[in-house]
């Protein structure tokens, strides 16, 4: 009998002696270091015969003569197929998609596309195409973009602003990896603060957008994604000097500290010391600038349990000067002999965000992410003061599943906000707290095949906007092959904060006039618009290359609108809408892949934008009705040492932009009720000398097109008539830069 | 009361025994060569009622469901996946439902599997 039970214990042993088959899975390194993977998964192809890897990344798996393709997978990296013919130790590497993705994307993915299957009208910015134009902040990176307008430098500031579908970039939300983040305080100069090199996508949703970021958007959202310690480069170095003055260094530096945490260190100066005032009005072209910026991101990965994690914080210090070039801070300020401006502005930001994917349900996933931000500005503007303090505070969560089957999505979530301002406009203060707090639904419908659409709707109770509903839908219909069309209609809701987004005019002789009471945001009410949209695009063939046309028409209407008015030349003036004020936007582009590696963007874009003043409904000032862009890029083919040229170019033609006041007034400051037309071309040339070493050169608005006299009444600057609002085009004319890039992955 | 107790102990107990599980996992080989073979594959088996979840491997040929037991079974699925056209583990497509799948997709045509090797 013992004898009995002994056979029979041995009898498994002796089988799988027989007929295992062993091995051990590696993870595959430049290093050539031996990573073991633990929990991949490795089974006979067609079979249901597998098994699981263990800690050491050892196998064993039963063997049969039929068996021959041995299959070894694990997420995240890529799934082999092994040819076994004998039972011999298998050792196999298996190299993780990442790596993979970048390689492919290098070489196919477009620099920039819009999704055929999304039922939001996203157009995809990748990091190939914000390289096009290698100078330096979130602002600028927008300039091959037909769908986003980057303004000229407003003349004190330095600083540009965006806009969308003819809206300026306080109707637009402005995201960083979905966290509400340009806005409030930071609306006027916060592109500026985040540099170029952090950036590594931006997605431009036009239309609505989702209720899952919150009740503000109307023009559209723009999402920027952040560089990641994971994928981004172990060292990466930038370097940019340019004609004007302007210096930049980037550096990044990544390290995996373990198995699960990663860490990235993100530093960014910028600086501008020389003097320019090549237009001779005794202002300076271009304002003195330094800005020192540093961001640390802990990045925590846990693909087998499904949990991913952010943590980041960021200090940023950023002074500007500005005004006559013999301005003295120290003994001119507050006085009449001199004009200057200095603006200070220091930013502190934290934010921790968590992820969870149930391994077992791939559809069911729980975020949270919560955000907190302080931002310090200190300035004035020759006598006049303007200071603002702004802390903000953002909490979300998150669910995603599905109903009956993944075809039908939902979401669902709680978000929570609070922003504290402390404003001292010239010497009165102006101190509010705001706070909301807000439940969303999103249900995505998606057959597979020509329809998916996606309805979402909000509520939020806020102390100062009230109790409200913000609905928006997206439809995408896809009759025939190659074609998507679109349709969006959406709530926006917001409070305007009057004097940070329209700093501009603190440097200007205006007075500033509040005609309004009884509102809760400086006597006015919140801003309320609806957004619909029709889009259609269509991919084709031309002469066997490839090629997409898209039409896009949006309309914004303004329930409410705090009406921006400075008709009057000696003053500004901001109250509730009475009347009508909308927006409307239609934008052709047509994208044409010409030859290899050679690439072209054609866009027209025409703007109705009116609003109800005091003295009727006109055209938004200083806003054309027509553009034109035009955008070609080439590369050569990268030789085996991986070098290769880039070349790029962009035209914008603006076409004549009405100015404020009357025809009479424009004359006695020797404008008409038009400014002329602008075009700019700018172009750049890359050398690749290798995947770790880059140069580029560059002109900005090669040209040379200027606006003669940007600041109105500038030989005397505290007198009635001085105005640095009218800029309408460039005021430095052409510039050249150089710059390099240097990384070690 | 003892009675009511008892009732209860048997539902409950009774209705764990018998309880099918609502995401219940299974992966199975279907037979396909390319992208196009994967959007007809997974289609046919998420619109057959009770599939929640399918993704299907080019490579491997294999398809990952998560199902509810209550509402279907793979017979069923597997009914659902060669009615479109594809070979499954247990059901083979009919020929007149096959010759009408798209000419890169003919996984029976030796010529048309080599194609799609690298």
């Amino acid at each position: 009998m013992k004898k009995l039970f002994q056979l029979l214990f041995l009898l498994p042993a002796f089988l799988s002696a027989q007929e295992t088959l062993k091995g051990v899975v590696l993870e595959a390194n430049t290093e050539n270091a031996e990573i073991p993977l633990g929990g991949a998964n490795v089974y006979w192809l067609n079979t249901s015969v597998g098994t699981v890897t263990d800690f050491n990344g050892n196998f064993e798996i039963p063997y049969k003569k039929e068996f021959k393709k041995l299959v070894i997978s694990f997420i995240g990296y890529q799934t082999d197929t092994l040819q076994i013919n004998s039972i011999k130790f298998v050792k196999h590497s298996l190299k993780p998609t990442a790596n993979l993705d970048e390689v492919t994307v290098r070489s196919r993915q477009k620099a920039s596309s819009r999704s055929f299957l999304e039922s939001q009208n996203v157009i995809n910015v990748s990091s190939g195409e914000l390289l096009k134009a290698a100078c330096c902040n979130l602002a600028e990176s927008f300039e091959t973009n037909p769908s986003i307008d980057v303004n000229f430098a407003d003349a004190v500031s330095g600083t540009r602003q965006i806009k969308m579908l003819g809206l300026s970039s306080p109707y637009i939300l402005i995201t960083t990896e979905n966290v509400p983040s340009i806005r409030g305080a930071s609306q006027a100069y916060g592109l500026s603060f985040i540099p170029g090199t952090w950036v590594e996508s931006i997605q431009i949703t036009k239309g609505a957008g989702s209720v899952v970021n919150g009740y503000e958007s109307i023009a559209g959202q723009i999402n920027a994604e952040l560089q990641k310690p994971l994928t981004d480069d172990k060292i990466f170095v930038n370097a940019y000097g340019s004609g004007n003055g302007r210096f930049e260094l980037n550096t990044h530096l990544n390290n995996k500290v373990s198995e699960r945490w990663s860490t990235g260190l993100y530093i960014h100066g910028n600086l501008r010391e020389t003097e320019f005032d090549k237009n001779g009005d005794t202002f300076l072209d271009a304002p003195l600038m330094n800005q020192i910026n540093v961001m640390n991101r802990w990045q925590y990965v846990d693909q087998e349990n499904g949990y991913v994690g952010f943590v980041n914080v960021r200090y940023m210090n950023d002074e500007k000067r500005n005004g006559q070039t013999f301005f003295n801070p120290n003994t001119d300020r507050g006085t009449t002999n001199v004009w200057g401006s200095e603006i200070k502005t220091q930013r502190f930001d934290a934010s921790g965000k968590f992820g969870y994917v149930n391994p077992e349900l791939p559809w069911r996933t729980t975020g949270v992410q919560v955000a907190y931000s302080h931002h310090d500005q200190e300035s004035y503007f020759g006598l006049n003061d303007y200071n603002i303090q702004h802390t903000s505070l953002y909490a979300n969560v998150l669910y995603n599943s599905i109903i009956s089957d993944s075809r039908h999505k939902i979401k669902t979530g709680l978000s929570a906000t609070y922003d504290g301002y402390e404003e001292l406009v010239y010497s009165e203060n102006f101190n509010r707290i705001e706070n909301s707090i807000g439940a969303f639904f999103e249900y995505n419908f998606d057959n597979l095949g020509d329809l998916n659409f996606s309805a979402g709707i909000r509520a939020d109770v806020h102390n100062r906007l009230g109790t409200f509903i913000t609905p928006r839908l997206h439809v995408r219909y896809t009759p025939w092959e190659k074609s998507a069309f679109r349709l969006s209609a959406g709530r926006g809701k917001r409070s305007a904060n009057i004097f940070a987004e329209n700093q501009q005019f603190f440097a200007s002789s205006r007075n500033l006039n509040i005609l309004g009471s009884g509102g809760a945001i400086y006597g006015l009410d919140p801003e309320i618009a609806w957004n619909y949209g029709v889009s259609y695009l269509q991919g084709f063939n031309l002469f066997t290359r490839k090629a997409d046309f898209i039409v896009d028409f949006y309309r914004t209407d303004f329930a409410n609108q705090v009406v921006v008015d400075w008709e009057n030349p000696q003053q500004i003036n901001f109250y509730n809408l009475e009347g009508e004020s909308y927006a409307n936007n239609f934008q052709t582009e047509f994208n044409y892949n010409a030859f290899e590696h050679f690439d072209m963007r054609l866009a027209y874009k025409y703007y109705d934008v009116q609003t109800t003043y005091l003295d009727g409904k006109k055209q938004k000032p200083l806003t054309p009705n027509h553009r034109f862009f035009a955008n070609a890029s080439y590369e050569t083919q990268f030789s085996d040492a991986g070098r290769n040229w880039k070349f790029d170019a962009t035209f914008n033609y603006l076409g004549e932009q009405r100015f404020p006041s009357n025809e009479g007034y424009l004359k006695t400051i020797g404008l008409s009720e038009f400014s002329p037309s602008v075009s700019t071309l700018n172009a750049q040339i890359t050398r690749v000398f290798s995947p770790n070493f880059e140069v580029y050169i560059g002109g900005e608005n090669i040209t040379n097109t200027k606006q003669d006299n940007p600041i109105i009444g500038n030989e005397d600057p505290f007198g009635s008539t001085f105005d640095s609002t009218y800029v309408y085009g460039p005021i430095f004319g052409s510039m050249y830069y150089a710059g390099l890039r240097y990384r070690i992955n | 009361m003892k009675k009511l107790i008892f009732v209860l102990m048997i539902t409950i107990f009774g209705a764990t025994g018998f309880a099918q599980n609502k995401n219940a996992k299974a992966t199975i080989e279907v037979d396909g060569v390319c992208g196009m073979c994967k959007d007809r594959i997974e289609k046919a088996s998420i619109k057959t009622k009770g599939v929640k979840s399918a993704s299907w491997d080019v490579k491997t040929h294999q398809l990952d469901l998560i199902y509810n037991e209550g509402k279907t079974d793979l017979a069923k699925i597997q009914q659902s996946i060669a009615d479109s056209g594809h070979d499954t583990e247990d059901i083979k497509a009919k020929e007149e439902v096959y010759a009408k799948i798209d000419d890169c997709c003919k996984y029976r045509d030796e010529n048309v599997v080599n194609d799609h090797k690298d």
